[in-house]
Formats: C-alpha cells, structure tokens, sequence
C-alpha cells in the first residue's frame, strides 16, 4: 500500500517539475506574443502583466511601414524554396551517385565532401565573400541560393543521409529492373528514387528550417535593402535606434518570422524529434 | 578500343556526371575558400583587393593581440557555461521524460519548440526579457530574492546573460538525442538488475550511463563545437559589449573582416579557430576509448 501511494507522489512531484519547466521554457513566446497587442507605454510595466489592458493590433500593420518587411518576408520564401528544390536535385544525384554507382576515386571524393561538414561557414567568411564578388554576385539571389543549392554550407549532410537510403535497397530491386529492360536512366528515377521517398521529409525540414533562419550568409553577401532575409532585416532593424525603443512592432516582427517553421513544427513534430534523436545514436 | 571498355568509360561517366553538382558546390564553395583562406592568412590584404606577402606578421600579431585573447576566453567562458549547466540540464530533462508520462507531446514540443526558432528573432525577444528595469527575468528571479541584475548591460553579467538564453535555446535538441540513446536501451537489462536487487542509482551508473555514453560524447562534441561559433546571440543581444565582454572568436573575426576591414588578419584568426575546433574534435575523440561503451 505505502509503495503505491509512494509511486503515485513521485509521479505528481515529476509532473509538477516537468510542467514548471515546460512553462519556463513558454514564457518567452507568451512575452512576445502577448507584446505585440500592447502599445508602447504598457510593455514594461510592474508587475509584468500578460493580458494587456487594452488591445491593439496596431503593431503588427506598422512592421510594414518602418521597414520593408513584405520584401523581407518574400525574400526568405523565395531563397529557401528555390534552396530546398536545389538541394533536393544535388543531394538526390550524389547520394545516387556514392551510393550505388561505380567509379574511380569514389571513396576519396566521398571523404573530401563529409570533410566539409567540418568546415564552419564562419571560418571562411571573407574567402567565400570573395568568391561571391568575383562573380559579379553581391546583392543578387544567386548568390543567396546558389552555393547552399549546390549544397555547400551544411549540404554535405543531406547527401550523406541520401547516401545511406540509396545504399539500403536490395541488389535483388536493381537487378530485376535491368533484367525487365531497365536503362540506367529508368532505373534511377522509376526504380530507386521511389524508395527514398522517406528520407525526403526529413531533407525538406532540414533545408527549409536552415534555410528560413539564415543569418549569417545574407549578412556577408548582399548590402541592400530590398535583398535582405528576414533575419538580417529584424536585426538591423533592432539594432537601430528608433527599433531600440519600439517592442511591440519589433515581437510583431518576430512573431511572424517564427511563424512558418512553427507552424512547419506542429505539423511534423514527430519527423523532427525523430531527426534530432536519430543523430545521437549513430553518432 | 574494346566495346567493353566504351562501356567501362561510360558507366564512370554516368557517376561522375550524378556527383557533379555536389562536387561543384564543395570545390567552389568550400574547399577553394578554405585553401585561400590559409593563404590570406599571410597576406596583407589591402582595401582595393592588393595583396602582399607578409609572411607570419598576422599571426605573430595575434599572438599578442589581446582583443584576441579576450575573445577567446569569453568564447571559452560562454562553451564551459553551456558544457557545465546546459548538458547536464538536458540529461536530467531526458531521464525524467523516459517514462510512460502522461502529456507526453506536450512536454517534448515545449522543450522542444525553442530549438527550431530563428536565433535572430528569438534573441530580440530575450533582448526585452533581459532588460534590468522590469524586465520579466529580472521580476521572475525577484522572487528567489534576487535584486536587479544588470543582464547585457554589465561587463559581469552580459555573458550569463546570453548562456541564459542559449541553454534556454538548445537544451531540447540536445534532450532529444538524450531521450533517443535512453530509449534504445533494452528494457531487460534494468528487469535483471532488478531482480539482482540493485537500486536506482546503481542502475543508471552501472547501465544506463555507459550504455549512454556514445550520445553523451556526440552531445559534448557537437555542443563544444556548436558554442565555439557563437555568433548571432553577441550580434543582437550586446554587440560584443560591454567593453568587450562578449566579443567571441567569431564576432572579432566579423569585427576584422568587414568592420575594420583587415580580411588578411581576420583569416589568420580564422585559421587558428579552425585549428581549435579540429583539436577538440580530436581530444574529444581519443576520450572516447577511455569511457565510451560502444556495443
């Protein structure tokens, strides 16, 4: 009997610690949000207060008009749909390509790119920079999609996990296919890219949540304003005197900048937790 | 030649050409930038793309830069803060969540949630959380009878203040990955151990730690590895500031490249920070034959 009722208050006490936390870790999204219905003069009062006393909306149609959000917002649909579909072709074709093709130098050119992942993007600013000006491409969406479509700056992984699909499909698949008359062309993408489908998914998320929350490439590579992604706009526009002061537009601008991954979140929660839980136990 | 090796060639061919695209990217993107980076680093790199040989004049400078060293320390302070409070806070997140609770999602997705958010945007909200006069932390820790802290405005108390956030930022992934290894451990194990009478200590260091182990090293290195690139959080919340305080390796070098446009120093900054992540990545490595049970 004592052991029950023991059992049953250590389960209370870890709802009650695991709840604490979870609110804890809720409390700066319900800061932001509840923010951006406030008007200057109540966002810092004391004690803090939630629920605003009175409601206005007008934050979120001023974001438009102090900066060039719409742009900003646009800009970052663009750049990482067109980055998602880009990696999704190069990943595919390399991962085929180690995975199942044969030919000389496979293995080493294989370590060259997984090297890579090695390489934070922070080390070589100013020499990707260059290359970038070399070009001709300062301030163009070349250059914010080009180099990430190839994937470089965290590509190698969606290649490697590509790789390891490509490899788990039964020789006996391949070998039916080319007796039934298959051309090399017919067998990659009627045969073999069907059976990834599942490893799609989790490409997608990682691009389109890289890709979204992009900071430091855009801040390198483009000047003006029209170019900017969401990120680089939100922190200039914090970083300047006048958005220093004005928090309601500023978890406006926030707020719908998590939005789309939030949203992309609740949707797939399963298929990120499972990413993120993936990479320890084959780490 | 012989139809057999047209047919050799062109099966090579077929490879070469499916790994093309990724093989472009890497060469233009990231091998050539990274050899040329090297070899800035002993350049003089002048404003209208002149470039003189100057040999190891940069790195003997940063030897006795101490802006530099600065950077490092507090680059080094933020990892060891993150490393000490962020990793153990995600073990103990993650032995309580392995059990059959019930709220389950609810738990995961909220502890979860802050990892999947833009840095950026995320840090312009804990910039108004942090604040010091009726900031909402400031107001939450009062009741532990915490006066005031001066959070970001404080040379003491800005880099708390940002491995505040970042822990609040990162300590789900790093949960998850903890929840996954713990999940795989086969129940029958700890039925055993209970049936040879051990308690629950006992079973966590004598199972579940080494069979957690490979997940622990994989947290320690991506998360050392991680902090060393702290970045995006000094850029929005501080600037680098207060005098200096949270000017990391990585904001100085930005500061270099493109502030006060000294690229030829700010690659050899680069380089030794590099350098520095391969070498723990190594050291890190070489533990893991001492402690990590590999099944």
């Amino acid at each position: 009997m004592n052991n029950i009722l023991y059992k049953r208050i250590l389960k209370i006490a870890t709802h009650v610690l695991l709840m604490t936390g979870a609110l804890l870790m809720l409390v700066p999204f319900a800061w932001m949000i509840s923010t951006c219905f406030k008007d200057i003069n109540n966002v810092f009062t004391y004690p803090p207060n939630f629920i605003p006393e009175k409601i206005t909306l007008d934050s979120f149609s001023r974001v438009f008009e102090i900066m060039d959000f719409g742009r900003y917002y646009l800009n970052n649909f663009i750049i990482t749909f067109l980055r998602m579909f880009g990696l999704f072709f190069t990943a595919t074709m390399a991962g085929y390509g180690f995975g199942r093709l044969e030919f000389p130098g496979k293995n080493f050119l294989f370590i060259c790119l997984l090297g890579t992942m090695m390489i934070p993007i922070y080390v070589i600013m100013f020499p990707s920079f260059m290359i970038i000006k070399n070009f001709g491409w300062i301030d163009t969406y070349q250059a914010l999609t080009i180099p990430q479509m190839l994937g470089a700056f965290g590509g190698a992984f969606s290649i490697f996990l590509l790789k390891q699909n490509f490899q788990s499909i039964p020789r006996e698949l391949e070998e039916a296919a080319i007796i039934d008359g298959a051309g090399p062309i017919r067998l990659f993408w009627s045969i073999m890219l069907p059976q990834v489908k599942p490893a799609f998914a989790a490409l997608a998320i990682f691009s389109f949540n890289g890709s979204w929350n992009d900071f430091i490439w855009p801040l390198i590579v483009t000047n003006s304003d029209k170019m900017k992604m969401l990120s680089l706009g939100i922190a200039r526009f914090s970083s300047d005197k006048e958005g220093l002061t004005q928090w309601p537009e500023m978890m406006a601008a926030s707020l719908m900048a998590l939005l789309p991954v939030v949203i992309l979140f609740i949707i797939a929660q399963k298929k990120f937790i499972e990413n993120a839980s993936q990479s320890g136990i084959k780490g | 030649m012989t139809k057999k090796n047209i047919r050799k060639i062109k099966k090579y061919f077929f490879g070469y050409l499916f790994i093309a695209p990724a093989m472009i990217g890497f060469f233009v993107f990231m091998a050539w930038p990274m050899v040329n980076g090297i070899i800035m680093s002993f350049k003089k790199v002048g404003l209208k793309g002149t470039s003189e040989w100057v040999g190891l004049d940069n790195y003997t400078t940063l030897i006795s830069d101490v802006h530099f060293l600065k950077a490092i320390l507090n680059t080094g302070y933020y990892t060891l803060g993150i490393i000490l409070l962020g990793v153990p806070l995600a073990l103990v997140l993650a032995v309580i969540l392995n059990q059959k609770l019930r709220g389950m999602t609810f738990y995961r997705l909220s502890y979860y949630l802050p990892v999947i958010t833009m840095m950026i945007a995320v840090s312009v909200v804990w910039k108004g959380l942090l604040s010091t006069n009726n900031g909402l932390i400031n107001y939450m820790i009062s009741f532990l009878g915490i006066s005031n802290i001066p959070w970001l405005t404080n040379p003491k108390w800005a880099m708390p203040g940002l491995i505040l956030m970042s822990i609040w930022k990162g300590t789900g992934f790093n949960m998850i990955v903890f929840l996954g290894a713990l999940q795989n451990i086969p129940k029958s194990y700890y039925e055993a151990a209970t049936t040879d009478g051990a308690n629950s200590l006992q079973k966590f260091t004598n199972i579940t730690l080494p069979l957690i182990s490979p997940a622990i090293l994989f947290v320690m290195i991506t998360t050392t590895i991680n902090s060393f690139q702290i970045f995006e959080q000094a850029y929005v919340l501080t600037g680098g500031g207060p005098q200096e305080a949270t000017t990391t390796i990585v904001y100085y070098i930005y500061q270099n490249t493109f502030e006060w446009f000294k690229p030829g120093y700010a690659n050899a900054q680069a380089t030794i920070l590099f350098a520095m992540l391969l070498i723990i990545t190594g050291i890190q490595f070489l533990l893991q034959k001492k402690w990590v049970h590999y099944e």
